[in-house]
C-alpha cells in the first residue's frame, strides 16, 4: 500500500462510529442595513482610508495628488493610468520597486471593510503584495452585507487566486502594538468610484 | 421535602461556621434538614488527579450516605459539580444517578428550588465583592460566564442584593480563576500564588472590604495569600451573609 | 530512549521569577485580546449559534473525513495542484526536500504553519543546506532567537520590545536601545523583502481546505503568505487532514469566528484562497496525517481535531497567561496544547494535564466548542492509569482513598488538628505539598469545633429541649 492508501485506510478504520449530520444553516438576520456607511466605517477601523471622487478623471487626479512625484505607479485596471505597464510584466520580481499598485475590486463587504481581489483583477498577483501602497477602486454600489453573502458571491471555480483584503498589512507581534506595513502594503486607500 | 446537608470535609474542619449558616438558613425557610453523620469526602481530590480507583471508594460511600433524599444540598460549588458531572468512577446504577441528579449547590437551591425573594433578617454593612468559583459559574451555571454571549444573570448576586446594607463592588476580571484548583495550588504553586495575588490586587483596586463566595475552597487559598502578604481583607461564605451569621 | 518529561510547573515558575516585567505584560496583553474577543463576539447576535454550527460542521466533516479528503484531492488536482500524501513528519519533510531538490532551490521563505512546526521541517531542511526564512514577524523573532513559537497566533508574545530590540540588533544590526515597534518592524520589513525576492519557493500552511472546490485558505495579517505565494515560482502548502471543510459557504461561518476569537478583529487583513497554481507558477500540496488519524480513533479525544488554531483558549487561560507558552515544552501550548501534545508522546507530556485549574474558560471560549477542560481531566485519568503520575502523588491518594472509605477513621483523625493536617483538607494531602502551600500562603486555621461536633451537640440539645415539658 502506498502512503495515500495507508492514510485513507487509517482514517476509515478510525472514523467515529456515530456519524454527525451536516447542520441546517439558518438565514441569519442582517444587522447592517445601510451598506456604504458601514463599509466606510469598517475601512477606517481596518487602517484603510477612503475617498469619493466624482468620476474616474477626478480619481486619476486624486492619485497624482496622493502619490505624485517620482512614484512608480502600476495599474491593473484600465480605469486608471500608471507609469508601469502590468501587461508587460513577465516575472513578479519586476514589481519589486512599485510604489503604488492600483486595482479594481469587484465587490466589498460592509461587515468588515474587505475588498475581493482575484488573480484576474490583479493581473499579476504580486502587485497586491509587493506594492508599497495600494489604491483600490470600488463601485460604491458593489457591496454585500456580510461574509455569508460574500461567500455566495465569490466564484472560486473561476479563479486560481482570490483574496479578501481588509486594509493594509498589519502586525502586533512586537509588544502587542499595532503597526501597519509589516510585509504587504503600508497603506490602502479605497476610491469609491 | 427530604433534604440532606452535604458538608464537604474542609468546611467541616476549617469553616464550620459556613456549615452552621447553611443549616440555619435552610431551616429559616421551613426546610427539614438532615445531616447524614457518616459522610466524608466526595472524592473530588482523587478524581481530579485522575485517580479513578481511589475516587471510586469515596463515591460509593457518598451514594450510601445520600441515597433516598429529595435534595442533597452542599455549600460548595466545586464539590457539588464533582458529584453532578464527574461522579463516574463507579457503575452508574439508578441509585447513583438519582443521587447525582438530586445534588444541589446552596445558591442554586435557594434561587431555583426555594425561589427565595426576601432575606429580612440579613444585614451586612460592608463594601464587598463576589467571587463565584469557576465550578459554580462554568460548571453549574449559577451565573452567565463572561465567555458566553447571552443575557446576564448571576444567582449569587441576585440573592446578595436582598441583603440590607451590603454594597457590592464590581471587579476588573469578575470570573477569572483565582488559582486554587485543588491540588494545583500546591503542585503548581508559583502560578497558583500569582493568580491568587492578582485576584487580591483586583479586590484592593476596587476597594472591597469583604470577599463573599459560595465556594470556601477558593477563599481558603485567597485568604492564605492575603494573610501571608499582610493584607487585611476578609473572606466569608455566602451562607453566612445570607443567614446573617455566624460571623 | 524516552524523551525527558516536561515539567510545566517548574518552567512556569522560572518564567514568573525572571523579573516583574515579562509575566505581567504577557498576562495583560493576552487578557486584552480576550477582552477584544468578547466585544467582537457580543456584536454578533448569532454568536453562540455560530459556534454550534461550526462545531457541527467540523464533526460532520471529521466523521466523513475519507469522503471529503477524496473530494478535495480530486478537485485540487483538477485545478492543477500536485498532491502529495505524508503519513508522518518524516514523509512530509521528505516531500518538501524532494520538491526543492529537483528544482535546485536553495532558499525558501515560509509563512506561519503549525504543521511544519510539528514536523520540525525547518531544522530538517537547514541540515540539508536550505536557507529557511520565517516571514511572519513573530515567527521570525522566534527563529532568530532559536526558540519555537510560544503562542500559535502570537509567536513572540512572551517577549518584550526590549528583548526583540536586542535580538534584532545582533541579527540585522538595529540599534539595541531603540525599542519602538515601528522602527523594529520597518527594519525587519527591509530585511525580509530581500529574502522574499531571493527565495526559490514560498511555503504556507492552510487554515481551511474546501472539498467542494479544491481550494485552501490562508489567513494572515501581514500578507506574508501572499508574498511567498505570489513572488517565487513554486508554492508548497502543508495541510493537515483535519483542515477540510465541505463547502465554500462554510467559510462564511468560520471566517467570521476565526479572527474574532483570536484577536477580537473582524477578520485577518488577508484571507486568501488558493485553487490551483497561479499563472506561471507551481502549486504543491502535502496532505499530512502525522498522528491525526490515530487521534480520530480516540473516543475521548477526537473532538480536539475540530480545532481551528485560533488561540482563544490560550488567551483566556489564566494558567497559560502566567506561564508563558514555552513552559509547555511542546509545539502546542496552552489548553489546546495540553490535549494535543500527549497524543504525540504520553510520557514526555504526562505532566501537562496537571498544569490547569480546570476552570473551564477554554471550553466556553472555543469557537468550535471543543470540550477542552473535560479532555484535560480525561487525560489525567489516562496518565494515572498508565502510571505516569509521580510516585508521591500516587501514594498520597492511595492513603487518602483508604481513609475516605472509612468514616470512623476519617472522623477520628479529623478532630485532632495535628493529625488532621496529614489528611485534611484535601489539597494538603501529601507531605511534599505542605511546604509549597506555606511559601506563598498562611495555613488555614483549624476550627476549635468541627461542623460535625457542633451538629451533634446541637441535636442533643434540641432533643433535650423537646423532652423537657
Ligand atoms: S481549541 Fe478552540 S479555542 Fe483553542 S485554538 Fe483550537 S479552536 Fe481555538
Amino acid at each position: 500500500m502506498n502512503p495515500r492508501e495507508q492514510i485513507f485506510d487509517a482514517v476509515r478504520n478510525h472514523l467515529p462510529a456515530e456519524k454527525i449530520d451536516y447542520p441546517q444553516i439558518p438565514v441569519f438576520q442582517k444587522t447592517i442595513t445601510e451598506l456604504l456607511p458601514a463599509f466606510e466605517e469598517r475601512l477606517l477601523e481596518a487602517g484603510a482610508t477612503f475617498f469619493l471622487p466624482a468620476d474616474l478623471k477626478e480619481a486619476q487626479q486624486l492619485l497624482v495628488q496622493q502619490h505624485g512625484g517620482g512614484s512608480v505607479i502600476c495599474s491593473a485596471t484600465p480605469d486608471i493610468k500608471g507609469n508601469r505597464d502590468i501587461r508587460k510584466v513577465k516575472n513578479p520580481h519586476e514589481l519589486a520597486d512599485v510604489d503604488v499598485g492600483v486595482i479594481r475590486a469587484s465587490f466589498g463587504v460592509a461587515e468588515n471593510g474587505m475588498v475581493w481581489l482575484t488573480e484576474e483583477d490583479l493581473v499579476v498577483n504580486a502587485l497586491g503584495f509587493l506594492s508599497q501602497h495600494l489604491v483600490i477602486l470600488l463601485k460604491p454600489t458593489a457591496l454585500v452585507a456580510d461574509m455569508y453573502d460574500a461567500y455566495v458571491k465569490v466564484s472560486l471555480e473561476d479563479t486560481a487566486y482570490g483574496c479578501f483584503m481588509m486594509g493594509p498589512s498589519a502586525t502586533a507581534d512586537i509588544g502587542a502594538v499595532l503597526v501597519h506595513g509589516a510585509q504587504g502594503a503600508r497603506s490602502l486607500s479605497v476610491y469609491l468610484v | 421535602m427530604k433534604v440532606a446537608l452535604f458538608i464537604p470535609c474542609y468546611i467541616d474542619a476549617i469553616y464550620p461556621e459556613a456549615g452552621i449558616a447553611t443549616y440555619e438558613l435552610l431551616q429559616r425557610f421551613g426546610v427539614t434538614v438532615e445531616y447524614p453523620p457518616n459522610q466524608t469526602c466526595c472524592g473530588q481530590p482523587m478524581a481530579n488527579e485522575g485517580d479513578q480507583g481511589n475516587s471510586a471508594a469515596a463515591e460509593k460511600l457518598f451514594v450510601q450516605n445520600f441515597s433516598g433524599y429529595d435534595y442533597i444540598v452542599g455549600p460548595a460549588g466545586s464539590c457539588v459539580k464533582h458529584v453532578k458531572q464527574h461522579f463516574d468512577a463507579i457503575p452508574q446504577t439508578d441509585e447513583v444517578k438519582a443521587v447525582r441528579a438530586n445534588t444541589w449547590e446552596l445558591v442554586e437551591f435557594l434561587h431555583d428550588v426555594l425561589r427565595v425573594d426576601a432575606l429580612p433578617w440579613a444585614y451586612f454593612r460592608y463594601k464587598a465583592t463576589l467571587h463565584n468559583s469557576c465550578s459554580s459559574i462554568r460548571g453549574l451555571g449559577i451565573a452567565q460566564p463572561s465567555e458566553l454571549m447571552g443575557p446576564y444573570f448571576n444567582k449569587s448576586e441576585h440573592l446578595l442584593r436582598m441583603v440590607e446594607g451590603l454594597e457590592l463592588v464590581p471587579m476588573d476580571r469578575p470570573d477569572e480563576c483565582c488559582g486554587f484548583g485543588g491540588t494545583f495550588c500546591v503542585t503548581d504553586e508559583a502560578v497558583s500564588a500569582k493568580m491568587g495575588l492578582d485576584k487580591i490586587d483586583d479586590y484592593i483596586r476596587n476597594e472591597a472590604e469583604f470577599i463573599i463566595s459560595p465556594d470556601m475552597s477558593c477563599l481558603m487559598h485567597q485568604q492564605g495569600i492575603a494573610r501571608k502578604a499582610g493584607i487585611d481583607l476578609k473572606f466569608i461564605h455566602i451562607a453566612q451573609v445570607l443567614n446573617g451569621g455566624p460571623f | 530512549m524516552a524523551a525527558k518529561r516536561v515539567d510545566p510547573a517548574a518552567n512556569a515558575a522560572a518564567f514568573l521569577d525572571q523579573d516583574d516585567i515579562h509575566e505581567p505584560a504577557h498576562d495583560q496583553n493576552l487578557w486584552a485580546a480576550r477582552m477584544k474577543r468578547d466585544a467582537a463576539a457580543k456584536a454578533i447576535p448569532e454568536w453562540e449559534e455560530l459556534r454550534n454550527i461550526a462545531s457541527q460542521i467540523k464533526e460532520h466533516t471529521l466523521t466523513h473525513l475519507d469522503q471529503y479528503l477524496e473530494q478535495f484531492e480530486a478537485n485540487a488536482t483538477k485545478r492543477g495542484a500536485k498532491i502529495y500524501w505524508a503519513r508522518d513528519a518524516a514523509e512530509h519533510n521528505q516531500h518538501v526536500w524532494n520538491i526543492l531538490n529537483e528544482r535546485k532551490i536553495s532558499s525558501i521563505i515560509k509563512s506561519k504553519s503549525m504543521l511544519q512546526e510539528e514536523c520540525g521541517m525547518t531544522q530538517f531542511l537547514e541540515t540539508r543546506g536550505i536557507t529557511v526564512t520565517e516571514s511572519d514577524l513573530g515567527e521570525r523573532i522566534q527563529q532568530l532567537d532559536n526558540q519555537p513559537p510560544s503562542h500559535i497566533v502570537m509567536p513572540a508574545i512572551h517577549k518584550t520590545p526590549a528583548d526583540i530590540a536586542k535580538i534584532f540588533s545582533k541579527a540585522i544590526g538595529t540599534d539595541p536601545d531603540n525599542t519602538d515597534p515601528h522602527y523594529l518592524n520597518e527594519a525587519m520589513r527591509e530585511d525580509a523583502r530581500k529574502r522574499f525576492l531571493q527565495a526559490g519557493a514560498g511555503m504556507t500552511g492552510a487554515n481551511f481546505a474546501i472539498a467542494e472546490t479544491g481550494t485552501f485558505v490562508v489567513c494572515t495579517n501581514e500578507g506574508n503568505a501572499d508574498i511567498g505565494a505570489a513572488v517565487p515560482r513554486v508554492h508548497i502548502a502543508s495541510i493537515g487532514i483535519e483542515k477540510i471543510l465541505p463547502k465554500v459557504t462554510d467559510l462564511g461561518i468560520f471566517i467570521r469566528l476565526l479572527s474574532r476569537s483570536a484577536l477580537g478583529t473582524l477578520a485577518t487583513q488577508y484571507t486568501s484562497h488558493f485553487s490551483g497554481p497561479r499563472k506561471g507558477g507551481e502549486l504543491h500540496i502535502i496532505i499530512t496525517d502525522n498522528g491525526r488519524s490515530k487521534r480520530l480513533g480516540m473516543d475521548d479525544f477526537w473532538h480536539s481535531l475540530k480545532c481551528i488554531r485560533c488561540g482563544a483558549c490560550m488567551n483566556t487561560c489564566p494558567v497559560y497567561r502566567r506561564s508563558g507558552g514555552l513552559s509547555y515544552g511542546a509545539t502546542y501550548s496552552g489548553p489546546i496544547g495540553i490535549i494535543l501534545d500527549p497524543t504525540f508522546d504520553e510520557s514526555k507530556y504526562s505532566e501537562l494535564p496537571y498544569h490547569s485549574t480546570l476552570c473551564g474558560s477554554c471550553t466556553d471560549v472555543c469557537p468550535v466548542k471543543i470540550d477542552i477542560s473535560d479532555q484535560i481531566l480525561r487525560w489525567r485519568k489516562v496518565m494515572a492509569e498508565k502510571k505516569y503520575l509521580p510516585i508521591s502523588r500516587r501514594l498520597a491518594f492511595t492513603a487518602a482513598g483508604r481513609i475516605f472509605e472509612r468514616p470512623t477513621l476519617f472522623h477520628g483523625v479529623e478532630t485532632v488538628a495535628s493529625a488532621a493536617l496529614k489528611i485534611t483538607p484535601h489539597f494538603l494531602l501529601y507531605n511534599r505539598a505542605l511546604n509549597p502551600w506555606g511559601r506563598h500562603r498562611e495555613l488555614p486555621h483549624f476550627a476549635k469545633q468541627t461542623f460535625r461536633e457542633w451538629f451533634m451537640q446541637y441535636k442533643l440539645k434540641n432533643q433535650e429541649d423537646k423532652q423537657q415539658p
